[in-house]
């Protein structure tokens, strides 16, 4: 390793300076309706200042993009929005009158409804009982219950937004569930919608649903705030778009007078290689070998199917994918986290064991960065030190058989947080308090600086920004070059195809089949991953079947 | 300034507040005090003066408040490991049959200090073992360990009531107790201390078990946060998904956790047999373990909170007894009842006043903010 000592998220020296000097607000043309105007809106946490002076201009019936970087302070201006944190100065216009929203009712009050990035739902309820909660009507549920039903069959034929009223949630699809929050802020009477990372959880069909949906809203007369950092989506669907970068607006454009990059080169203050650089892989040994390996879940369905391929040192294999297809268990099973009902795993020739030991795994060489990080790679309440030792505090740099030497974990913290730009630099703070971005970079940096011989990475950048991004894939591709045998999960195409030396594909929890990247392209991918091939189908058919 | 608005500095959130608490829950306890027309002023100073006041009253609170820090430890060891111990007591109870094993095998052959190591090897392993059980039922048949400690409490009180009546009573004897223990199997008493002080310890069964009360809230401090094995608890306790994916091995830090948490219980053992009563008698546990759970609570299950608690109880009981006995219409049931309140107000209520604070520290916040920018514009600017 060692190439890369530390990597710059963000330089002044070239590119950014032009853009960050041009007037930012060029935004909405003057004299149209605002449906939300924010004015010096300021907030602090600590010594975090999350938002600067922040100014703000949204059109009514328009869809405004909120892009800027994990950390940038998007979600905090949408809480104080929504009346989950108080602002220390600044004012909030709705619809041209001032307003102060104290709480998520005051919000409601004025027409703003929020849709989470986690739902906010009942699972075990029905789509009419999410929809009435906290809006009864009365004592007894009956009349509230047939008053949500006739203004759900409203709302449906108006917006298109059908669903069944009666169904479970937990038994609806996760596109549909969603569905179900839009319908709750509707029902509230929002005339302003926010939706936090609204795709995060949605296959690329259900997200091209969602955004007809949310053209469908805007022409009917709502107003749409859409917080992301996925590019593509502020393109499809947005008319304007504003930029934060560290806790300050810097710029509001007209989404069809802009581009991609520029967008990218406003959000990170410097020009962003999209495109992955890399050099051709220079595989040797195999790393990992899996070998027929079938993992069965505890109600008996078989979530992945005889699975057998080879990771070599010095490339990376991509594991395309629509989540759900078995990825997530294959992964928990080869670091050793779930038992295989059979098949193994050998990691540089030794096989592990069939009873499943991650501890094992790693002795042999195996890192892994989990594909939930907040589940299984951190633990929030522990300060960041704590996390940069997780699944190494028997490590013997660190203490003795007994005792932790809490500075020697200090300071393997502090050579993580400034090798790999974790902010903020602070080893003390509580893991809950760093972005997702940062919280990723702890697991990285953790299970790469262990210097593994295999690493094994899930949805590395999921809900991750853009420079991370970029900084997260750099380092992959440094540690295939150092000869490290590297696996990576990912529902997302442009990184398999950015990153992979070898494309496998799963579908209904078997390796449907194996491409070069550049001899395949992601129609072909994503066909493979639909299981448009006859074998792939009547798997994938199985395990609904199962379900 | 380093705190932004929200935060409250550690001497409101660690001391403030729990003092603003027991204000409020002496508040209505004195309320119930002139409800039977006593004067609770007068109640005040009787408990604080029984508690505090003289040299006996002392060493009672300290002998109260041993009980309470083992038994606090324990279910804060517990609790770091995500596991609710309920069953401190019966542990407790239990532990004594290990301990009057080791004191009757040896009182007569060996002088205390070595019986009391040994006595309380024996003591922390059937505390320990007594804990493991249930430990190892939620570990590999997810048997909840609420549900099993408490149900453990009875199956201790059972079999001690047994081993009592058939196996350690005297020849003859109506009392279901064991002999009572010679020199060998008796641990000092602190007179030594108070005379350094120029007090009297009279009649008070304050020993030595106070100073190794102590030690163990020291290690246990050490075990959670400064041990690779009270890493491990916390993750557990935290994550336990996490933990499998450190791999952590959850079943087996489950059962570790328990029989740590049934040792500590154990050790009050020593403290009422070989420290106070010379002999197993009854109910020797007398509900400490049940008070260490608000101890542990109230403590935030860190073991200087623990002491704190610890000795707060030790106070309660100590001071509340002298008041029963200096006003007669105030029963032993309501200073129970009193120390009820203190549970539920320090426990139970404990964010009662938070928000009032929080609210009055972000005024100051906020007048602090614009004195400041006040002054930057007045000033020429500049970072």
């Amino acid at each position: 390793m060692g190439g890369v000592s530390t990597f710059p998220i963000r330089t002044n020296s070239h590119g950014m300076t032009a853009a960050s000097e041009t007037p930012p607000n060029d935004g909405p043309p003057a004299g149209a309706p605002l449906a939300i105007e924010l004015r010096g809106i300021d907030k602090r946490f600590g010594a975090v200042h999350a938002n600067r002076d922040i100014n703000l201009k949204v059109r009514k019936q328009s869809i405004h993009g909120i892009v800027g970087e994990n950390g940038a302070g998007k979600s905090t201006l949408m809480s104080i929005l929504y009346g989950f944190y108080e602002a220390d100065a600044g004012d909030i216009f709705v619809s041209g009158n001032t307003v102060s929203i104290r709480s998520s009712n005051d919000a409601i009050a004025k027409g703003i409804g929020m849709v989470h990035q986690h739902f906010m739902l009942v699972d075990s309820f029905t789509v009419i009982e999410n929809v009435m909660l906290g809006a009864e009507g009365a004592a007894t549920l009956q009349a509230g219950r047939e008053k949500v039903r006739r203004d759900l069959k409203n709302l449906s034929d108006e917006y298109g937004l059908t669903v069944d009223p009666d169904a479970i949630v937990s038994e609806l699809s996760v596109g549909l569930q969603q569905r179900v929050e839009i319908l709750k802020a509707l029902y509230r009477g929002a005339d302003i919608l926010i939706l936090d990372e609204p795709t995060g959880v949605l296959t690329p069909e259900e997200a091209d649903n969602l955004f007809r949906i949310l053209r469908q809203l805007r022409d009917q007369g709502k107003t749409i705030l859409l917080i992301t950092h996925k590019l593509r989506e502020i393109m499809a669907v947005t008319d304007e778009v504003s930029v934060m970068r560290r806790g300050a607006m810097v710029a509001t454009l007209q989404t069809a007078n802009t581009s991609p990059s520029e967008i990218a080169e406003q959000m990170v203050g410097r020009r962003v290689l999209l495109e992955v650089d890399k050099g051709p892989a220079k595989p040797t040994e195999d790393a990992l070998v899996v070998e027929n390996l079938t993992v069965r879940d505890r109600f008996g369905v078989d979530r992945v199917k005889n699975v057998s391929f080879t990771v070599r040192r010095g490339e990376i294999v991509g594991l395309a994918g629509v989540s759900g297809n078995g990825q997530s268990e294959l992964l928990e099973a080869i670091s050793g986290i779930e038992a295989p009902a059979s098949g193994r795993v050998l990691v540089n020739g030794k096989p592990l064991s069939h009873t499943g030991d991650p501890a094992e795994a790693r002795e042999l060489g195996m890192g892994h960065v989990p594909e939930d990080r907040l589940r299984m790679g951190l633990v929030k309440t522990f300060e960041e030190n704590e996390n940069s030792v997780l699944g190494y505090h028997n490590a013997e740099g660190i203490g003795g058989k007994v005792v932790i030497d809490v500075d020697a974990v200090r300071n393997h913290a502090k050579a993580h947080i400034e090798k790999y730009d974790i902010r903020p630099p602070n080893c003390r703070l509580k893991t809950a308090n760093f972005s997702g971005g940062n919280q990723q970079k702890i697991v990285i940096a953790r299970e790469m600086e262990e210097d593994p011989d295999v690493l094994l990475v899930g949805q590395p950048t999921r809900g991750v920004d853009i420079g991370a991004i970029e900084f997260i894939h750099k380092r992959l591709i440094e540690m295939r070059d150092a000869g490290k045998a590297v696996l990576l999960v990912s529902v997302e195409l442009d990184e398999i195809f950015g990153l992979s030396d070898r494309i496998l594909v799963m579908c209904g929890g078997e390796i449907v089949g194996e491409r070069l990247p550049d001899q395949t392209d992601e129609n072909e991918i994503g066909l493979m991953m639909a299981g448009i091939d006859e074998a792939a189908d009547k798997a994938a058919q199985q395990t609904e079947a199962a379900q | 300034m380093s705190l932004s608005r929200g935060e409250l500095p550690r001497w409101v959130d660690y001391g403030l507040i729990p003092l603003l608490n027991l204000a409020a829950a002496f508040l209505v306890a004195g309320l119930v005090v002139i409800a039977v027309g006593e004067n609770p002023l007068e109640a005040v100073e009787l408990m604080l003066f029984g508690a505090f006041g003289y040299g006996e009253g002392v060493g009672f609170t300290l002998y109260y408040a041993t009980n309470f820090i083992f038994t606090g430890l324990a279910v804060a060891v517990a609790f770091h490991a995500g596991l609710f111990n309920i069953g401190g007591e019966g542990q407790a109870y239990v532990a004594g049959l290990g301990v009057i094993i080791v004191c009757l095998a040896l009182d007569q052959f060996m002088p205390w200090y070595i019986t009391a190591p040994l006595a309380l090897i024996a003591g922390c392993a059937v505390g320990g073992l007594w804990a493991f059980v249930p430990g190892y039922l939620q570990a590999t048949r997810g048997s909840h360990i609420v549900i099993t400690t408490i149900m453990f409490n009875f199956i201790a009180a059972a079999l001690m009531t047994y081993m009592l009546v058939n196996v350690f009573r005297q020849p003859g004897a109506m009392a279901p107790e064991s002999r009572t223990l010679e020199e060998g199997g008796r641990i000092p008493r602190l007179d030594w201390l108070f005379d350094w002080f120029g007090a009297n310890l009279g009649g008070a069964q304050l020993n030595i078990s106070f100073f190794l009360a102590l030690i163990m809230s020291f290690l246990v401090w050490v075990l959670i946060w400064r041990t690779r094995l009270g890493y491990r608890l916390r993750t557990l306790g935290q994550n336990p998904t996490a933990a499998v994916y450190a791999g952590m091995r959850p079943p087996r830090l489950i059962m570790i956790a328990m029989a740590l948490s049934g040792a500590l219980a154990g050790m009050m053992a020593i403290n009422e047999i070989m420290g106070v009563h010379g002999r197993l008698i009854l109910e020797f546990a007398g509900g400490a373990g049940f008070v260490g759970i608000a101890v542990a609570l109230m403590g935030r299950a860190h073991p200087i909170g623990i002491v704190l608690a610890a000795l707060l109880f030790g106070a309660l009981y100590q001071g509340g007894a002298e008041l029963a006995f200096s006003m007669p219409s105030i029963t032993r049931d309501m200073i129970i009842a009193i120390q009820g309140l203190v549970i539920l107000f320090a426990g139970a209520l404990e964010g009662l006043f938070r928000p009032a604070i929080v609210a009055f520290f972000n005024a100051q916040y906020d007048r602090r903010r614009a004195r400041e920018a006040a002054q930057a514009s007045s000033a020429p600017a500049g970072e």
